[in-house]
């Protein structure tokens, strides 16, 4: 629709006319700013943690377990230099007593939500499937953070 | 013809040239969700009189929803 809207402005005398072709669902995917009755904060982006352990699939699971033991979460994002998320060290990675590089611990491919999930749908998930926590990526597969139920659901019922 | 430009073009466009971002989705969807500053001309309405809503000295970006 964009390309029809775009050549249509240049047969009207516009000069300088640009057509973002990836769109809105491309914007809002990248964890930026939308307005309008589906604004961001009704957005899993506007409501998730983005302070969460991390690591790296080298580092050692004992540093590791130690780190998150001491952050208070039951979860660890494994990710490459660029923060993609390669994979996820859950409680049982987390109870393992042995010591072996992160990347063998991992759960890989965690299921992700973009910035952009609608709240409602979020909190319907994971009441759904009995989740707890949602990670959640931006389109690039960066780690954006992780949303709790508990704050989905308080945040759901004051918008 | 128009050029296509990626997210961080539209980022650049609006940040250092004061473009102005069009959604051409109806309004319905536009009332969604639409891109912050962004004005609504559907496609269908989209003529010579809507488009004096638009300075012509200053860039124009278009977007739908996505490649659709």
């Amino acid at each position: 629709m964009s390309p029809r809207a775009a050549s249509r402005l240049e047969s009207l005398g516009f000069e300088r006319v640009y057509d973002y072709v990836a769109g809105k669902a491309d914007w809002a995917a990248f964890g930026l700013a939308i307005e309008g009755r589906w604004h961001s904060g009704t957005r899993v982006g506007a409501h998730a943690h983005t302070r969460v352990p991390g690591c790296g699939p080298s580092d050692r699971l004992q540093e590791v377990r130690e780190r998150v033991r001491a952050s208070g979460w039951d979860t660890c994002f494994v990710t490459d230099e660029r923060g993609v998320v390669l994979g996820r060290l859950g409680r049982a990675a987390l109870a393992r007593d042995d010591d072996v590089p992160v990347a063998e611990a991992m759960m890989l491919g965690p299921s992700t939500v973009r910035p952009s999930f609608r709240l409602d749908q979020a909190v319907k998930r994971m009441r759904s499937q009995n989740l707890s926590t949602l990670p959640v990526t931006r389109s690039d597969g960066v780690l954006v953070g992780i949303i709790r139920r508990e704050d989905a659901e308080r945040a759901l019922a004051s918008l | 013809m128009p050029v296509p430009v990626d997210r961080n073009e539209v980022r650049t466009l609006l940040e250092q040239e004061g473009a102005q971002l069009v959604e051409v989705l109806p309004q319905a969807e536009y009332e969604d969700e639409h891109l912050p500053g962004a004005i609504n001309i559907p496609l269908k309405t989209l003529d010579a009189e809507s488009a004096r809503r638009l300075e012509r000295e200053r860039p124009v970006i278009v977007y739908c929803h996505d490649y659709q």
